[in-house]
């Protein structure tokens, strides 16, 4: 296969509001190959759900508006198609799967209803056949007694099986490119770990591209190859998911791993938070919007902010401080 | 999170706590049809000076377990021992007064501030009901609270609106200060909260402990956190407790099937030892406490069951010094 399945360049969504303008993306660029997964990682408002869903063009305009970029599919810009062509993409080649398993079915249609309309519109199925081939995705997804469940009404599952029939809603038309958009946040941890597999081995078994969107760095690091982090509207740091973990240039990115307890780890009387709070995004600090937070900030990031840089082969980071240098110099002041 | 487990002292001792929720049918008459037992039998002390963790998934009746030792519900049956006094024998009056020594802390930052009072009148409020302060006094000690937890008290001015989530959770936690607890019920504190933030709070919440000297019920799901902020650790499953044993026991040598698959589920952000970990994925749902399955409740799930499972519930007992664990494997 020639060239990536998804190159997203420069894109840029901004929401214009009367407090002023919140670059909630702002001039982002990566690439995700065929049959890959990658993590988007970031905190809530860094951007991550607005990259997703500008993808797909669902930012409510107004405020919202994808003011600059590329968003090439399949080498077909997205951003550049008709109102019906995008909507042959949405839900058959590109699905995406959202947080909330409770808000996201409809409530007065049963789950098949639901399963099957995409089929009879994308697939052009007739009815009969959409409800069999519905049933065959429910038994895929594991929902025990699929054939007598599809009459079934979302409320009458729990928040472990709705997501489920929302990862069978989304394979149904067979998509080159699944958004997961925080898909276990709202499940219990038990449930989460197997929602993960399942969407795991489902996109393994069809060759399905996955592009899993979460706050947890712990979920992308079993999940995922490659792994891209978000703050403040921008990837501050991209590399691949064992160099990343292994290896991490961004002060924030490092700042996220030592700020989360971890199970395999001695435990320390103390995590080590990152300060202060995230930016506001309709007034971004000039230069690096991380700097206030940062513990290894120095002159230079108040004025110019750094662009992404490769600090490894095929490993990016945005920032002027080499964290390996400043990190033992640090390591000498706080003794 | 220095515990002063020295002495040993039993701060909050609950025996056979049950708390069943009427579900009532019919048209006319509600007449009651079932119970829903949201927690079921539920016994665990609490040292002074030390935290409690309390894992488990939603709909196990942790949050209930809390409120109950709290009586904010009536439970249905069972004891509730602080320092020796059983609250649920108490009158209004002297359980008013009682509540001065136990507070709580809530999940939700937004939910249980109200938006119509600045954060230095919320924070005054539990001084006011009490009478512990008036006048100046008052807005004094408010604001050495709000400089406790980490705020600037010119911010008491603001409204909740004004403040981010993280602050808004220390607002919270001056809240549940200012009446000089001695008992602090965490009710999820940090789950709604950002990762760069939690780390900020439960390090607070571990500063403040040893600053006044509390006790913690630290309810939870995350288990990484958990382990970070308690001494002894309890699982629930279905309104029972399935282990109960210290932080380095629990999570070393965990004998519950559900504690082992808890664990197990929790995501370690390093893919090199992600690969290598052995996984427990357990099959199917948690089931509803207005149903639970008949002896362990847990058999449906479990990977280890036995036909004995199925027909006797396993009582919880101690299968060495300090850990007790309620399986038929044990």
């Amino acid at each position: 296969m020639s060239g990536p399945l998804l190159q997203v360049k420069g894109l840029s969504t901004h929401f214009f509001t009367q407090e002023g303008v919140v670059k909630a993306v702002d001039d982002i660029t990566y690439n995700l190959a065929e049959g890959e997964t990658m993590g988007l990682v970031g905190e809530s408002g860094c951007g991550k759900s607005v990259s997703a869903l500008s993808i797909l063009r669902l930012i409510p305009n107004p405020p919202g508006r994808i003011v600059a970029g590329e968003v090439l599919f399949q080498g077909q810009d997205l951003l550049q198609m008709g109102d019906d062509e995008i909507r042959q993409v949405r839900g058959h080649r590109i699905a995406i799967i959202f947080q909330e398993p409770m808000t996201s079915l409809n409530p007065v249609l049963t789950v098949g209803r639901q399963i099957s309309e995409a089929l009879e519109l994308h697939l052009k199925m007739d009815h009969k056949r959409a409800l069999e081939r519905s049933v065959e995705l429910l038994n895929m997804v594991g929902i025990p007694d699929a054939g007598r469940r599809i009459k079934d009404y979302p409320h009458q599952f729990s928040g472990g099986m709705r997501q489920r029939v929302m990862i069978a809603m989304a394979l149904s038309c067979d998509p080159k490119l699944l958004i997961a958009d925080e898909p276990t946040t709202a499940l219990d941890v038990t449930i989460q770990a197997q929602i993960l597999e399942l969407i795991k081995n489902l996109a393994r078994e069809t060759g399905t591209a996955v592009m899993i969107i979460t706050h947890n760095l712990g979920v992308v690091a079993r999940y995922a190859d490659w792994v891209n982090v978000m703050y403040a509207g921008k990837i501050i740091e991209s590399a691949q998911a064992g160099e990343l973990y292994a290896a991490p240039r961004h002060p924030y990115t490092l700042g996220l791993l030592a700020s989360v307890p971890r199970l395999d780890q001695p435990r320390k009387t103390k995590l080590a938070p990152i300060e202060g709070l995230p930016p506001d995004l309709s007034a971004l600090p000039p230069g690096c919007s991380f700097r206030p937070r940062c513990p290894y900030a120095v002159d230079r990031c108040a004025v110019e902010e750094p662009p992404l840089l490769e600090v490894a082969p095929g490993h990016t980071a945005a920032c002027w401080v080499d964290v390996r240098v400043a990190k033992k110099t640090a390591g000498v002041v706080h003794g | 999170m220095v515990s002063a487990q020295s002495d040993g002292k039993v701060l909050v001792d609950v025996q056979d706590l049950k708390m069943y929720f009427p579900v009532t049918g019919g048209i006319l008459f509600q007449r009651k049809v079932a119970d829903i037992k949201a927690v079921d039998g539920v016994t665990f002390a609490i040292k002074e000076g030390e935290t409690l963790g309390l894992v488990g998934e939603s709909g196990c009746g942790k949050t209930t377990t809390g409120r109950c030792i709290l009586q904010l519900y009536k439970p249905t049956a069972g004891k509730v021992l602080f320092e020796g006094t059983d609250l649920i024998s108490l009158s209004g009056g002297a359980m008013r007064r009682m509540r001065r020594r136990m507070q709580l802390i809530f999940q939700d930052p937004y939910g249980s501030l109200n938006p119509r009072m600045t954060a230095g009148a919320i924070v005054e409020e539990p001084l006011k009901v009490h009478g512990l302060a008036k006048g100046r006094e008052l807005k004094e000690q408010a604001s050495e609270l709000l400089r406790t937890v980490g705020l600037n008290p010119y911010m008491a001015d603001r409204y909740p609106h004004e403040f981010s989530g993280g602050q808004r959770q220390r607002i919270g936690v001056a809240r549940a200060l200012a009446v000089r607890p001695s008992f602090i019920v965490c009710d999820e504190p940090v789950s709604a909260l950002d990762v760069s933030i939690q780390a900020q709070i439960i390090n607070l919440l571990g500063e403040l402990q040893e600053q006044f000297h509390l006790t913690y019920l630290f309810i939870a799901h995350d288990l990484a956190v958990v382990r970070h902020i308690s001494d002894r650790i309890a699982v629930m499953y279905l309104g029972k407790i399935a282990e109960v044993a210290d932080r380095k026991e629990a999570y070393e040598n965990p004998l519950h099937p559900y504690t082992k698959a808890l664990l197990s589920a929790v995501p370690i952000p390093d893919p090199l030892v992600e690969a290598k970990r052995e996984r427990i994925i357990l099959t199917g749902d948690v089931p509803s406490p207005l149903n639970p399955p008949p002896g362990c409740s847990f058999h449906p799930r479990c990977p280890y069951v036995m036909p004995r499972c199925s027909q006797v519930t396993p009582e919880l007992k101690e299968v060495s010094p300090g850990h007790s664990v309620a399986c038929h494997l044990y």
